[in-house]
């Protein structure tokens, strides 16, 4: 019985993965030559009737009327339009969890080992032509757990996600999330420190000047181990050690902010122990400080137009990105949500209706400018001889609200190809009916309901587990 | 050719501030007048577009539409040479102006009243006209919005507003639209609506069940209520000989939706609560229309049959299952559209999104939906099921100047609006958004 019901969840859990395109098309096809389509290089100018060809799962040529061997997938692209996978610089998905909000500190913890690769909304995001994660832990502590880059190879193991030498990161928050301002106070229960924008600044201070000594010891200690090899070394600290990787500029900080007193704060107390913060995540007052955020040589990694939807965010306005491109901040358009993900082309587009930046500068939003904040820029981000296969095909420009995707290959592999998913619908639509009728899909006697696999909610409005959207 | 292009600009929208001497100032309705959009395209929506064409609007109403128009004397003239004019988009699922700041600002909070059965929780009342949202909203190009409660059982009576005016009073189309019910949740068990977060799975299905048939009951019975209170009211005004029957503010509202003669708008998004709500306003005797309708293409030739309207709006919604297909959602529009079932498409936000309007549509056109249907569906559609096509929705002789003219497809985010037109007045482009970027932009 308890043999069946597994079969049964397995055969559930094989049916909303199309891994069978992937596998497919990675034992028939090594090579896949995309002809005659508009292509956005984002880099390097955008090219009219222009060939892509994908091999060994890098970008191999791109030019004219390349040439195909005879065992080559050619796709016609005539009238389609060819650009970088998309990079998410704030997501969540496929975390099984995103807050270890217990401490006011917690960058002991790692977002990798929660890692939830039948995660259906990554599929959905491949159809929306995104190719990257950045996974970030959320936002519930000043100083949170370590965040993981991602290539988004649904229906692939756990260890073939992570994006090889991306630079590790760090998740900071300030504000509101970190203040647990939508936590009530509850009788006999102390409120966690902090619980006002001082006391953050107080708690990274102070984890920064642990860490300070901590490197102290550390470094005191080798330099003695080279005469005396009977030293005993420091205690390992695990909480302090990545902090220690931010003070040498092994690891990236991703800070959550909104208003202006805390970027400022958190830009002043970045300089003083002697870090850069890479970028500041949501920014939704960066604006007012784009001049500061530059100078520090910070990035932003911002919601294109979301406003109001708690206080801190009510002076958001949705020129935030072109005010801060345009002062020489590297900004980013993010998701922080399993659905904004699947249509970042449009917030990206949303720079060019509010603030009129160009064409190209839009594009960069979403592709070479997180590839920059996450240290991947050499790989992906721009469609460029040598870097990795990662594009997506669409039906018409990406930047038009009646464009979609029709293919998304990451490492040259297709892994969201929309005339497949759409053959593969009544095939899926059967085998729906049949595992409904199964026994351990009804309905229990005493009218208990059957069982459904917990999911995660993933309507948040800023990663913050108790904030939802209203 | 940079600087050119932003000389013009700058000239097109000093321009636009001068038709009609329209001013931001708050507090001041910009006046009614005579104005001639000429040698524009015309969207209609309801008949074909007028490639050159000129829009006639006086006092507040559109006078004359066409090719070769009559412009009469001392009308203002805007040169609408590679600009569109559209009908102002209307949003039929939102609570603009009863929500300013949802979290940590509850003081601005107006949307949810205590108890289960509030019909008499009027949206108008409590519409704040100088709400930032209103603004924010509007200079995108949506110049109405249905603005609803959202609480309990029976929310309360929604308002379609005018996205302009110095009072509730001045933006109202009509105060009093729709009765809003959240049709109770199989799951969940409350009567929260349509903005759940994550549901527990209930322990009981039978409990749940019948959990559920309670709160219909106590709909039920508060309508028949009001039917009776109705009856006894007509009986007494007949014949005073009668008991004068009590007045009562939470049955008297009801009245004119017991009878079938305004419609009761049904919050429900899964299948079994579609079809649930379709019951029970057939039975008794209701005008029924879906909001939210998520499930609403599995149920689509129910409520074709039935002639129901669904104000769609989870088009950007994640898919409501794990193995729905990842464009279910996307689809949901064309495949209404496809049985014949009425729809419009709608944010279904409180307020700061609903300025993305445009967006839901052209995503239900990428999937399948026609960008002229596409178009239809945040403009002539929506009037329709709110039954004041004759005033709103389109280009036509005799509606209300509610207009919009583009430098581009109205449903393109990478166009931009240029003028804006509501209840035949000008309106500056100015936001709460714009004056803070106006503030920022240039500090060095």
């Amino acid at each position: 019985m308890k043999r069946l019901i597994t079969k049964l969840l397995l055969l559930v859990i094989i049916a909303t993965l199309p891994v069978s395109v992937v596998r497919a098309q990675k034992q028939t096809a090594p090579e896949t030559l995309i002809r005659n389509a508009t292509v956005l290089t984002v880099t390097r100018g955008t090219l009219q009737n222009t060939d892509v060809l994908l091999r060994d799962g890098k970008i191999a040529a791109v030019g004219k009327n390349l040439k195909a061997s005879p065992d080559t997938r050619i796709i016609d692209g005539t009238g389609k339009y060819v650009m970088p996978g998309i990079i998410d610089c704030h997501s969540h998905s496929m975390l099984d969890t995103i807050n270890e909000g217990t401490l006011a500190v917690t960058s002991m913890v790692h977002t990798a080992d929660v890692l939830n690769t039948t995660d259906v909304d990554l599929y959905r995001e491949l159809a929306g032509g995104v190719t990257t994660l950045n996974l970030l832990h959320g936002s519930a502590n000043p100083i949170g757990g370590l965040n993981t880059v991602v290539k988004i190879k649904y229906g692939r193991p756990a260890s073939e996600f992570l994006f090889p030498g991306a630079m590790p990161g760090i998740k900071f928050a300030l504000g509101e999330n970190v203040k647990r301002s939508s936590t009530p106070n509850q009788p006999g229960i102390t409120r966690r420190y902090p619980n006002t924008r001082m006391g953050v600044e107080e708690v990274i201070r102070d984890a920064f000047t642990r860490a300070r000594d901590y490197k102290r010891a550390w470094d005191e200690y080798r330099a003695a181990a080279k005469k005396d090899k009977n030293l005993i070394p420091p205690r390992r600290d695990l909480q302090l050690e990545p902090l220690v990787e931010v003070l040498e500029g092994k690891r990236y900080v991703h800070a959550h902010c909104y208003v202006t007193s805390e970027i400022l704060m958190l830009i002043n107390l970045a300089d003083e122990f002697g870090f850069k913060v890479k970028t500041f995540q949501h920014t939704l007052e960066g604006y007012k400080v784009a001049k500061e955020i530059a100078a520090h040589g910070a990035g932003a990694s911002i919601f294109a137009d979301s406003w109001a939807y708690k206080i801190e965010a009510y002076d958001a306005i949705p020129y935030n990105a072109a005010i801060m491109t345009r002062a020489g901040v590297v900004v980013s358009m993010n998701s922080d949500s399993d659905e904004r993900a699947r249509r970042l082309n449009i917030e990206a587009a949303k720079a060019m209706h509010w603030g009129d930046l160009t064409e190209e500068q839009a594009l960069k939003l979403i592709t070479i400018n997180p590839a920059i904040q996450l240290g991947i820029q050499d790989r992906v981000g721009s469609i460029e001889v040598g870097k990795d296969a990662d594009v997506a095909i669409w039906n018409g420009h990406p930047f038009s609200v009646y464009s979609r995707v029709d293919t998304t290959f990451i490492d040259g592999d297709v892994y969201f190809d929309r005339v497949q998913d759409l053959a593969r619908r009544p095939e899926l639509a059967k085998e729906r009916a049949a595992l409904e009728q199964a026994e351990p899909n009804r309905p229990r006697p005493q009218g208990q309901s059957p069982q459904t696999p917990r999911r995660r909610p993933s309507g948040h409005a800023d990663d913050d587990i108790e904030v939802e959207r209203p | 050719m940079k600087s050119i292009v932003l000389i013009l600009a700058c000239t097109a929208s000093v321009l636009a501030q001068q038709i009609g001497n329209p001013t931001a100032q708050l507090g001041v309705m910009p006046a009614r007048g005579t104005f001639a959009i000429r040698n524009a395209r015309i969207v209609t929506v309801s008949g074909p577009d007028i490639e050159n064409g000129t829009v006639v609007i006086r006092d507040g109403k559109i006078e004359a539409v066409g090719a070769n128009v009559y412009v009469p004397s001392g009308a203002q003239s805007i040169d609408g040479r590679g600009l569109s004019v559209y009908p102002g988009m209307i949003d039929a699922g939102t609570s603009m102006g009863l929500v300013e700041v949802p979290q940590g600002a509850n003081g601005t909070v107006d949307t949810s009243e205590v108890g289960d059965l509030n019909p008499n929780a009027k949206a108008i009342v409590a519409v704040n006209p100088y709400s930032a949202h209103i603004a924010v909203t509007r200079v995108e190009g949506i110049t109405n919005t249905l603005t609803a409660p959202n609480g309990g059982l029976i929310s309360g009576q929604a308002a379609l507003i005018n996205l302009l005016g110095t009072s509730p009073k001045e933006m109202a189309v009509v105060p009093q639209l729709a009765l809003v019910i959240n049709y109770p949740r199989i799951t969940g068990g409350g009567g929260g609506g349509g903005f759940g977060g994550f549901q527990q799975q209930p322990a009981n299905l039978s409990e749940t069940l019948a959990a559920n048939e309670r709160q219909v009951e106590q709909i039920r019975k508060v309508l028949r209520d009001a039917e009776a209170y109705g009856r006894a009211q007509d009986a007494y005004a007949k014949d005073k000989s009668l008991p004068r029957p009590e007045h009562n503010v939470v049955l008297e509202p009801l009245v004119p939706y017991v009878r079938g003669e305004q419609p009761v708008i049904f919050r429900a998004e899964r299948e079994a609560e579609i079809r649930g709500a379709l019951k029970f306003a057939e039975e008794m005797k209701l005008k029924p229309i879906i909001l939210g309708g998520n499930d609403a293409w599995k149920v689509a030739s129910l409520l074709k049959e039935k002639n129901v309207p669904v104000i769609l709006t989870g088009i950007l919604s994640l898919p409501v299952r794990e193995d729905d297909a990842y464009d279910t959602l996307y689809e949901n529009a064309a495949k209404l559209q496809e049985v014949g079932v009425r729809y419009c498409i709608s944010t279904g936000d409180p307020g700061p999104e609903v300025r993305n309007l445009a967006q839901y549509a052209g995503m239900a056109a990428a999937f399948g939906l026609s960008k002229a249907d596409a178009l239809k569906a945040v403009t002539l559609y929506p009037a329709q099921i709110m039954n004041v096509a004759d005033r709103l929705g389109s280009i036509e002789v005799g509606k209300m100047a509610n207009l919009v003219v583009t430098d581009g497809d109205l449903l393109e985010i990478r166009s931009h609006i240029r003028y804006l037109f509501i209840d035949g007045r000008p309106v500056v482009l100015t936001s709460r958004h714009t004056e803070l970027n106006d503030a920022f932009k240039n500090r060095k």
